[in-house]
């Protein structure tokens, strides 16, 4: 099995993009007020639900009977949703995932699909691949509009425009939006909607095909199943004679019941609401009602690699509700672009480069965008330790490496030879003690130095560094035993 | 009951204070507290960086240290969380480590919780005539759950005008070697941490980490340099306990 392909692949180191998104301080402003807004809602309303610990932990634990049943449980799926008159196609990564969608489009003779908001499709690059076979691709979430409007790509899982704000998001309708009236159009949101309402219901209405994710497919039944906000999906899922889903292999529910669960976890942890405003299941077809014809595109592209990592394929429970993201404070600071993949934050950072391996592009570098604070573990609906794979996966990237020379275990591998012997140790705080001394004297008496030289330099561009201290803990103490136990030293 | 002392490797070189200031506190409490010579390090930084293999010595060296004790305790919310934490995970592979481990870690604990849960004290009848601020730390927090322990601790100064740090859940950028590897994303961070606890008027600026302490500290002391006015400082609440009032050496 391969590694997984597509947008997940970071061009850019994360320490270089970040630093490109610091600079914009309007985007920071624009993520601090919508991630805070988000984070609020979302505590006010899982503050409500009593045993919310226990629907945490019967969700990681239906993601991980899924996990460990995993071909069984597709092969179910792909039986059911046959029965019930779907197709079912497999693709192993995204360019088989995207030749299957394009033959099928191509099949109906239409060069125009409407889409509902779908990470899958993001993450297979889909619309590429569509546009390449002359197939324009319409998204019809509002947020992903403006984001395609934009030629811009998604910084959020949830809110792909999370980087815009009212005024920015009229800019790009005024100038972008086909047969918009740019002199009645206004930054209200009412007034933003509306002209979004109206440029997107004639596109339902000409329609033929449609291109769906789904949120869970439930292997019982090979029912598969979307939630959204806007009604634009439902719109997508009804109107089209033919709904082709590209679904992730890890969407996998066994039973309908566990639907219980899940619609509880995920709008609350997502939306800060208490229940979706649009929930659509759908079953193979149905004469008469809805699309006649079903595709459902089943999607690995490392899926499988993931799952074959014991720590790591936790990540894998993810129902992509964006919690994490929404309390990260490395997300707050930089956005969705800095990550280089349409999973960003702290769950990208461990997703992405376990879905493509560590080696692809700068994917190497994400497990270390992350300060270890734990706010994701604590905000996960289905409890991934995010901290604890992101550790996992710096050891996986450091035992790889073993060969090869590196500063950094050299220091490691010095530090940890003198630490684990008391009279190395011991001599090695009196050296730094004694080297540091110099500093201190030209420093004065707060012991803060302004300039240290690499790679300590990284930490006093931005703020002072502390000195060893004139006399370390152990020697105080050695000197206190010597002496009477006074005490009232200090 | 036997006490030992993990000073950490940060505060034995560069933050004795803090160490000096725990012995004061239990002392005055009237407990006598062994320091064994033969600590070092928790191994926190070779293990969150992905050394397993340079960190296990380490855990070794800890274990061995400080089996004997009825309680081991340490001023830093991190070096903590790391033994009670991580140990488990990093000596799975060795069945005579792992109980060890099993064995100790519960009785290794972050001073507050050993003042307050242990020893059952909130009043260590310190005086502190200034106005503080508490950042909890993200290891204080979430894992090990210090909850209000060391905010009860720091009410029942004499003195001490304890005042709310706004977002003061949220973490201050350190990270160990984040904040060398992602400078510019841990500085934009300590920015904003800085900037609130500046915004509370607090005279010092509290935590039980000297790891982020010394991070916020060279932010603090970074703007301090342009401004005439005396800055916050940063501070260990156990200098705050120990009732010095003196400030950080």
């Amino acid at each position: 099995m391969t590694g997984g392909t597509g947008n997940i692949v970071a061009p850019l180191p994360f320490p270089t993009a970040a630093r490109r998104e610091l600079a914009d301080g309007q985007l920071r402003a624009n993520l601090r007020r919508a991630t805070h807004t988000i984070r609020d809602k979302r505590l006010r309303v899982v503050g409500e639900v009593p045993d919310w610990e226990a629907l945490r932990r019967s969700g990681a634990a239906i993601k991980d009977d899924v996990l460990a049943r995993m071909p069984e449980l597709l092969e179910q799926f792909e039986a059911a949703a046959i029965a019930a008159g779907a197709t079912v196609h497999w693709a192993r990564d995204s360019t088989e995932a995207c030749a299957v969608v394009t033959g099928l489009v191509q099949q109906t003779g239409s060069t125009e699909v409407v889409k509902v908001k779908s990470m899958a499709t993001q993450e297979i690059g889909l619309n590429e691949a569509l546009a390449e076979a002359g197939i324009a691709a319409v998204e019809t979430d509002l947020a992903e509009l403006i984001v395609q409007l934009a030629d811009d790509t998604p910084s959020h899982i949830l809110v792909p425009a999370i980087h815009y704000n009212r005024r920015q998001i009229r800019d790009i309708f005024a100038s972008r939006m086909p047969g918009v009236d740019v002199a009645s159009l206004t930054d209200e949101p009412a007034a933003l909607a509306e002209a979004a309402r109206r440029h997107l219901r004639a596109k339902f209405l000409s329609a033929r095909v449609a291109i769906s994710g789904a949120n869970f497919a439930i292997a019982e039944t090979g029912t598969l199943a979307v939630v959204e906000s806007e009604g634009n999906g439902r719109m997508c899922l009804t109107l089209p004679e033919t709904l082709i889903s590209v679904v992730g292999v890890e969407k996998l529910l066994p039973t309908f019941r566990d639907l219980e669960v899940f619609l509880q976890l995920l709008p609350r942890s997502s939306t800060g609401e208490r229940m979706n405003p649009y929930t659509s299941l759908w079953t193979g077809v149905t004469p008469g009602d809805g699309p006649q014809t079903l595709h459902i595109v089943l999607v690995d592209n490392g899926r499988t690699e993931t799952l074959a990592d014991p720590v790591g394929r936790q990540a894998l429970r993810c129902i992509r509700c964006s919690a994490c993201l929404n309390v990260c404070p490395v997300y707050e600071r930089v956005g969705g672009h800095a990550y280089g993949s349409v999973y960003p934050g702290p769950i990208g950072a461990i997703l992405s480069p376990q879905m493509t391996g560590p080696d692809a592009g700068a994917n190497r570098t994400l497990p270390y965008a992350s300060t270890l604070c734990g706010a994701c573990f604590d905000a996960c609906p289905v409890r991934i330790d995010i901290p604890q794979v992101l550790v996992h996966l710096r050891q996986r990237g450091v035992d790889a490496r073993r060969g090869r020379p590196s500063a950094e275990r050299t220091a490691m591998q010095a530090m940890s030879w003198v630490m684990r012997d008391r009279r190395r140790y011991a001599a090695a705080l009196r050296a730094a003690r004694r080297g540091s001394a110099p500093l201190r004297w030209v420093t004065g008496r707060r012991g803060q130095v302004r300039r240290l030289p690499w790679p300590l330099s990284a930490w006093t561009a931005s703020r002072d560094a502390p000195l060893p201290a004139a006399e370390t803990f152990r020697d105080w103490w050695a000197g206190r035993d010597r002496s009477t136990h006074g005490g009232g030293r200090s | 009951m036997r006490i030992a002392l993990f000073v950490t490797c940060v505060n034995d070189l560069v933050f004795p204070g803090t160490g000096r200031a725990v012995v004061r506190i239990l002392e005055r409490l009237g407990h006598t507290v062994e320091f064994p010579l033969e600590q070092s390090c928790c191994g926190q930084m070779h293990a969150n960086s992905g050394y397993r293999a340079e960190s296990l010595p380490l855990v070794r060296g800890f274990v061995d240290t400080f089996t004997g004790y009825d309680a081991v305790v340490a001023p830093s919310g991190s070096c903590v969380a790391m033994v009670r934490d991580s140990y488990p995970r990093l000596a799975e592979s060795d069945p005579g480590l792992a109980a060890a481990v099993t064995d100790l870690a519960p009785r290794v604990y972050e001073l507050s919780e050993l003042l307050v849960d242990v020893l059952g004290v909130t009043d260590v009848g310190a005086s502190f005539p200034h106005r503080v601020t508490y950042h909890p730390t993200c290891h204080g927090l979430r894992m090990l759950r210090l909850g209000d322990r060391p905010l009860r601790l720091l009410r029942a100064v004499r003195g001490l005008d304890l005042v709310d740090l706004p977002g003061a859940q949220e973490c201050c950028g350190f990270g160990g070697t984040f904040a060398v590897k992602n400078a510019d994303v841990s500085a934009a961070m300590l920015t904003d941490k800085c900037t609130a606890v500046c915004d509370t008027g607090a005279a010092y600026v509290a935590a039980a980490d000297n790891s982020c302490l010394a991070h916020i500290g060279g932010g603090l002391s970074r703007r301090n340099r342009s401004s005439p006015a005396p800055g916050v400082r940063a501070i260990h609440y156990a200098e705050i306990l120990a009732g010095t009032g003196q400030e950080r050496s």
